[in-house]
């Protein structure tokens, strides 16, 4: 489901002396669906950059990845577009939205973008919060005064809304209490049950072995310039 | 739900908006340079560049206020695409009513400043037709509720209206109609940042649900990354960098784009 071919990528500091940083070289990589890879490799390693060119807000210098039939190096800002929309799903480690708008509207906006219609999504939206104890008195109230940890779970809520076919996972765990990690990973093990393809960062262990079948190390990645 | 997403992508294949070689110079001095662009139904473009970086002419050209000295805008009318530049002023005029909306950065120049908040929404629902005096209040009082106007104002004049509610006036007025594609100068410029948001969350619901196309001229970067799909970057005239929004802010390939990413402060 997910297919990386040889992918290269380095960053041009135009206004620090054009300084050109090599950061990833010939990385390949595959997650078949109802799979779950995991990117280990200390920090600043790749493990983030790489999740990012897949989900296209870094640029590949060369090489491709394949989501579906799509080639998310060399497709136009409209096809990425729909891909988000449809096929490719991201927790990130940090919640953006507009401010003011109720929770249950943030997780159910990725169905209503679908044209599910709207009980339908918040329906959805309310059951996910509900199993994330996300107390119901919350869910009518903006998600930005929140606590990083409940900021979290929403992310988690609305990046499993939709039964996307592959999902990124940031580390889904990081910030959460046990009971709730065991929440997340339920879902992670149910998305993976219904053929999604998952490629995830867990700096969490414990995390890691429970759900993900193979690790790939970045640093296998990295330039040999700069290692 | 794969059926849904089928018919949505059917209807958006084709662009609502095509740009083509845009140039507009003042004298020696370039307006905007060989600007070409498409938009499609349901998009939202920013347009991001410092002051003199050539928006807002640009903006204006687009809308027809301003006759660019070369170059095509081809809007997908409802009897198939149009060059809006090649077209008459009635005609142009027409679409400024109906299909397009224009929502200025000073809301003195989109407002009637006479004319009481409910007679500028009702304005432009008469302007296409509508007669019923209570339907059009009605519509103007559900409308002024959205942009939280209180319903008790409806008489006043903009005039005695402070700046940020001026403006959300100004939207109201050009949103009553349910225009195909409106163009935005600085929308949430002079607005509180909590009127900010509640507009920014208006206008992705519409975006949503009637499928509006928006290009909108800003300089705030974050306004573009929860409202824009695309991204144009500006300066001197001329684009520099355009692409999905997130990549354009995150990864940002010209030298000018990454001083204007790396300048703004974090709150």
């Amino acid at each position: 489901m997910i297919n990386i071919e040889n992918l290269c990528k380095s960053f041009t500091l135009h206004n620090q002396n054009a300084a050109v940083i090599p950061v990833m070289a010939g990385a390949n990589l595959q997650v078949a669906r109802g799979e779950c890879v995991g990117l280990i490799g200390a920090s600043g390693a790749g493990k983030s950059t790489l999740m990012r060119m897949v989900w296209g807000n870094y640029l590949a210098a060369s090489g491709s990845i394949r989501v579906g039939k799509l080639d998310v190096v060399t497709a136009s800002p409209r096809q990425i577009i729909a891909l988000r929309r449809e096929t490719l799903g991201y927790v990130s480690q940090f919640l953006r939205v507009v401010p003011r708008v109720p929770t249950l509207d943030v997780v159910a906006e990725p169905l209503l973008n679908l044209g599910v219609p709207a009980d339908t999504a918040r329906t959805r939206a309310a059951e996910l919060l509900a199993r994330l104890n996300i107390p119901q008195r919350l869910w009518d109230l903006s998600p930005t005064t929140f606590s990083g940890g409940e900021q979290q779970r929403v992310n988690i809520a609305r990046g499993f809304a939709h039964p996307f076919p592959a999902l990124l996972l940031d580390e889904p765990t990081a910030s959460l209490d046990a009971a709730n990690r065991e929440v997340v990973l339920d879902l992670i093990l149910e998305a993976k049950a219904r053929g999604a393809a998952i490629l995830g960062i867990f700096h969490d262990e414990g995390a890691r072995d429970r759900v993900c079948d193979r690790l790939i190390d970045v640093r296998a990645f990295t330039p040999k310039a700069a290692a | 739900m794969t059926d849904l997403s089928h018919t949505f992508s059917a209807a958006a294949d084709k662009p609502l908006l095509q740009v083509k070689n845009l140039t507009k110079s003042y004298g020696a001095r370039i307006g905007c340079a060989d600007i070409s662009f498409d938009v499609y139904p349901g998009e939202v473009l920013g347009i991001v560049g410092e002051s003199g970086s050539g928006k807002s002419t640009l903006l204006s050209c687009l809308a027809g206020h301003m006759r660019p000295d070369q170059g095509e805008v081809i809007f997908e009318t409802a009897n198939g695409a149009r060059d809006t530049v090649q077209m008459g002023e009635a005609e142009r005029r027409r679409l400024a009513r109906t299909d397009w909306a224009y929502v200025h950065q000073n809301p003195r120049d989109g407002l009637r400043m006479g004319v009481s908040a409910g007679g500028n929404v009702g304005e432009r629902l008469m302007a296409i037709g509508a007669r019923h005096y209570g339907g059009i209040r009605d519509k103007a009082i559900d409308w002024l509720g959205r942009v939280e106007i209180d319903a008790g104002r409806v008489d006043d004049r903009p005039s005695a209206f402070s700046g940020g509610m001026q403006q959300r006036l100004q939207i109201a007025r050009n949103l009553v109609t349910a225009p195909r594609l409106v163009f935005m100068d600085e929308p949430t410029g002079g607005l509180d940042v909590s009127v900010q948001a509640r507009l920014l969350d208006l206008l992705r619901g519409l975006v949503r649900e009637m499928g509006l196309s928006a290009i909108i001229v800003t300089h705030d970067l974050a306004v573009v990354r929860l409202l824009a799909d695309r991204l144009m970057v500006m300066k001197g005239g001329h684009v520099v960098e355009a692409g999905l929004t997130d990549q354009v802010l995150d990864d940002p390939q010209h030298e000018y784009t990454q001083l204007l990413v790396s300048s703004v402060l974090q709150v």
